[in-house]
């Protein structure tokens, strides 16, 4: 069942009734900024709102930051293998933009579809850390948020590194091989290679979509620069063209507001949900860079099984008194080696889901914004043809005077 | 389709591209689509640059979406979006502007030819120039009549003399600009492109003297336009003079250099007069020149109507100046945008290739459909963009051609000045005369009999005196008369300029809102094929 995981505060599964209907709804709110200087940050008011019984109550309020979001990110990834984990907004570089209002704004939204996509999965909201993450109190967040740092910490990126070092001879020199080691699967690589495309193309959608956004204030700031010129020289002509002048400068202004307007509606409605498209998509990326690992795994885990086979026949034939211990090894061998099969079986099968999903909600996701973003234009397009319409009689009253 | 000159009927300019949108075909069924109805539509279409590039791409993309070309949306400098740019002379002619009393005249620019110099100077090789071939069709009996034409050869160096001459023949009058000698500096540019923005130039100034209503009745226009082989105008002799701007300056008359009018008084002057006449002159001109200092002699303008006058235009010109740099910045803004619409189109096309290309889920599909009709949309509104802003610099062009009027009229200005100095310099001359004959007088009373050389000098002076007095009543009418020529023309610009900026005000008005329309029209295209995606509560 297709629902729509964009929600800007919340709910995503409406109750029919309170207590029939499982449901858990998260609002990202009221980022607030803490702290002085380098060390200062936003934090956000997060809201859940659950009868899952699991849960300690039908309400809860933590205060979160950003990292914390990470963390939550980053053990989903570790646990739910096969799962594309919904992607959050990126770190900001610059340091100026970082505490923008429309930078901040861009951001909560973002954190806010994110808990909320999680919330509706329907495997990833059994998740535990995600449970502590709505519900711990922010002294053990913090314990939790400094032990992952350092050690255990595997970004998206560092797992795109091994994904490209499935390709390099290190290992294969290990195991004394010459090919790399992938699968031979030719739809998966046929999704593997969609994959890759489409976030190339989207990268790019979304970089003119943002210049496009700039290119709105640049023309509703040469409008405002327009108009005020034209007034200017309406004064200084005085008469009836003066007159005209100085209405065109006025209406040039007017519009150069709607202009402004309109830039910030395309950078919400249109080119933030292309961001997140693009996001979505580099998160699909670090899966299949996990699926790889696991499999390289599993071949690993299978040759090592089959050298220790050989081995132990070696040594049986010898009646060596070392047998037994190499049986014992040889029997745990193969029970990793049945657990890293199951384990990689389910992450293709995951995987398989996801995208059926993944596909689904993107085509609604898309159609959103494509609809927004026409509305959008329509509604500029619109009050431009207007505004110049209104000022054709005066002109006429002007030019006849 | 499109009318290149129609400055004054705005609607016209806009019913005409209002068909040529209904008849770019964008949008076609997926399977059997046809770009090529497009290509040539949007040919139609540019009025300047071909859309010749979009073959290369259109192969690629024939499928879905004929994209747009972006190599014809370079911005183009004001001057040759000017409406004398590609017309052939045989074709029958237009009129640029609206029709003065039924008399035209009206010229074209063309096919320039690179000539060698005739040098004689001791270094090898010549250099080279180009000229023009001017065509004139005119009805004017000054030209003979109604049906007659004409065609010329002519050079640069030819225009400037005519300029030159034209502003000392109508002193006082506002007189069109001529093209710069040199390059515009900003511009690096091959010497092809030099040629043609050059012709352009010319045609756009020789086309404004011939709607002037005086100008285009002129002698040296005629002979410039007429009068094949070498242009039978003399340059400006007087140098000096031009180089000291606002002193001294005569009118042909007095100096005597003019072989076609001469006035019969002076030609009656003894010849001694005549050269005291030019010593005096050049005596005065060289009192300026002693005197420079950097700081030019001061006129002393008493007509405060004119002072206040002269301040307005130059507030005027001042606002003239920013609106007309603001303007090039919001077509500028203007372009930039359709670009980036193109660019996003581009964008989504490769997306529905993707997506089309191998889809394996339904969902891709109906995905690659949605997005098709963006990029459709997209591309759409960015010719729109190219569309509006050809037109937004056409009629913008008015403010920028203004400020060159403005030039023109200052330079009506200081003509007025300039005579007023001379009549100031005389008067003073005439002073400093009568005062050194009445000392000579009293000196010479004083010596019995007279002194023989003294009394020589005194008739001498009192010559130079009667002289001087006739120069100067000669001054004083020549002021008067580039008075009233100031006054005369500065009002008929002033009428052409009210004329000429409201057509413009409207032209622009018209043109943003129509094109916001054919905008509207295509987003709510696109609204309508993407409103099942609707949020609850829209």
């Amino acid at each position: 069942m297709l629902t729509t995981q964009r929600s800007v505060s919340g709910s995503s599964q409406s109750p029919r009734s309170p207590s029939s209907q499982p449901y858990l709804s998260v609002s990202v709110t009221d980022p607030v900024k803490l702290g002085n200087g380098v060390q200062a940050y936003i934090s956000y008011r997060v809201i859940t709102k659950t009868n899952f019984t699991e849960y300690q109550g039908p309400e809860k309020i933590v205060i979160r930051r950003y990292s914390d979001f990470v963390w939550l990110r980053d053990r989903l990834f570790e646990k739910y293998k096969g799962v594309f984990i919904p992607p959050l907004p990126e770190k900001s570089a610059v340091e100026k933009f970082r505490f923008s209002a429309e930078f901040i704004e861009m951001r909560r939204q973002a954190l806010d579809v994110f808990v909320n996509r999680i919330a509706s999965h329907h495997e990833l909201q059994q998740s535990e850390d995600l449970r502590t993450f709505l519900q711990a109190d922010e002294e053990t967040m913090e314990r939790l948020r400094f032990h992952e740092t350092g050690i255990f910490k595997k970004k998206p990126a560092d797992l795109m590194q091994i994904f490209k070092d499935v390709q390099s001879k290190v290992s294969d020199v290990v195991l004394g091989k010459e090919k790399p080691v992938e699968e031979s699967n030719p739809e998966y690589e046929k999704l593997k290679h969609y994959i890759f495309e489409l976030e190339n193309h989207l990268a790019e959608a979304q970089k003119h979509a943002y210049r496009l956004v700039k290119r709105h204030r640049e023309l509703g700031q040469s409008l405002s620069d327009f108009g005020k010129a034209a007034k200017l020289l309406g004064a200084c002509e005085g008469n009836a063209l003066g007159k005209a002048f100085t209405e065109l400068g006025a209406k040039s202004e007017a519009l150069s507001i709607r202009l402004q307007k309109e830039a910030h509606q395309l950078l919400m409605n249109f080119e933030e949900p292309l961001k997140d498209y693009v996001r979505a998509v580099q998160s699909i990326k670090a899966t299949i860079a996990e699926r790889a690992n696991a499999f390289r795994q599993q071949c690993e885990l299978a040759e090592t099984i089959k050298l220790k086979e050989i081995n132990l026949e070696k040594l049986m034939l010898t009646r060596s008194d070392r047998v037994g211990e190499a049986e014992h090894e040889y029997k745990e061998l193969k029970a990793e080696g049945e657990e890293a099969s199951r384990r990689f079986e389910t992450m293709v099968r995951l995987m398989n889901e996801e995208i059926v999903r993944f596909q689904e909600q993107k085509t609604i996701d898309m159609g959103i914004a494509f609809h927004e973003f026409a509305k959008g234009q329509a509604r500029l397009a619109n009050s431009i043809a207007d505004a110049w319409r209104s000022l054709l009689p005066k002109l006429e009253t002007c030019s006849s005077a | 389709m499109m009318k290149q000159e129609n400055h004054g009927d705005e609607g016209a300019n806009l019913h005409a591209s209002q068909d040529d949108m209904e008849s770019l075909v964008l949008d076609e069924p997926p399977p059997s689509s046809n770009g090529q109805s497009s290509p040539s539509a949007s040919t139609s279409v540019e009025r300047h640059s071909s859309t010749a590039t979009t073959s290369s791409t259109s192969q690629n993309f024939n499928s879905i979406l004929e994209p747009p070309s972006y190599a014809d949306a370079i911005f183009t400098s004001f001057d040759s979006s000017s409406s004398n740019g590609q017309e052939n002379p045989k074709q029958p002619s237009y009129q640029s502007d609206p029709p003065t009393r039924s008399e035209f005249l009206k010229i074209w620019v063309s096919d320039p030819e690179k000539e060698l110099e005739l040098t004689n100077s001791l270094v090898p090789g010549g250099t080279s120039y180009y000229t023009y071939l001017i065509t004139t069709r005119t009805n004017m009996p000054e030209y003979g009549g109604p049906g007659s034409e004409f065609t010329v050869r002519r050079r640069f160096k030819d225009v400037v003399t005519l300029s030159d001459r034209l502003s000392e023949s109508y002193r006082g009058f506002v007189i069109p600009i001529r093209p710069d000698k040199s390059v515009v500096e900003s511009q690096v540019m091959q010497i092809e492109q030099f040629v043609e923005q050059r012709r352009a130039a010319l045609s756009k100034y020789l086309n404004k003297l011939a709607v002037h209503p005086t100008l285009k009745k002129s002698e040296e226009l005629r002979l410039f336009l007429v009068v094949r082989g070498k242009l039978p105008l003399a340059k400006s002799v007087d140098m000096a003079s031009r180089m000291l701007d606002g002193a001294v300056r005569l009118p042909r008359q007095l100096t005597g250099e003019a072989a076609a009018v001469t006035d019969v008084n002076e030609a009656a002057q003894p010849a001694k007069g005549g050269r005291d006449l030019l010593r005096i002159f050049r005596e005065l001109r060289q009192s300026v020149v002693n005197d420079w200092g950097g700081v030019k002699p001061i006129v002393v303008e008493e007509d405060k109507e004119f002072m206040e006058r002269k301040e307005k235009v130059a507030e005027f010109e001042q606002q003239l100046s920013n609106l007309s740099q603001q303007a090039e910045s919001l077509v500028k803004a203007q372009q930039d945008i359709g670009e980036t619409m193109g660019e996003l189109g581009l964008a989504f096309v490769k997306l529905t290739k993707l997506e089309t290309e191998g889809a394996m889920f339904e969902s891709q599909t109906i995905r690659a459909t949605d997005m098709k009709n963006v990029a459709t949309a997209a591309v759409k509104a960015s010719r729109l963009y190219r569309e509006l802003n050809a037109q937004t610099v056409k009629h913008l062009d008015k403010l920028h051609e203004y400020l060159g009027v403005i030039l023109a009229v200052n330079s009506a200005f200081s003509d007025r000045s300039s005579a007023l100095l001379t009549v100031q310099t005389l008067s003073s001359e005439l002073v400093s005369l009568q005062s050194r004959i009445e000392k000579l007088e009293a000196t010479a009373s004083k010596i019995f009999g007279g002194d023989r050389s003294r009394m020589r000098k005194i008739e001498e002076l009192k010559e130079t005196l009667k002289v001087s007095e006739d120069a100067k009543s000669c001054a004083v009418r020549e002021y008067e008369r580039i008075k009233e020529n100031n006054r005369s023309e500065l009002e008929r610009v002033d009428r052409e300029r009210h004329e000429d900026f409201m057509g413009m005000l409207k032209g622009f008005v018209l043109n943003q809102a129509g094109y916001a329309e054919k905008m509207a029209n295509a987003w709510e295209k696109l609204a309508e094929e993407t409103s099942a995606y609707k949020r609850d509560g829209n």
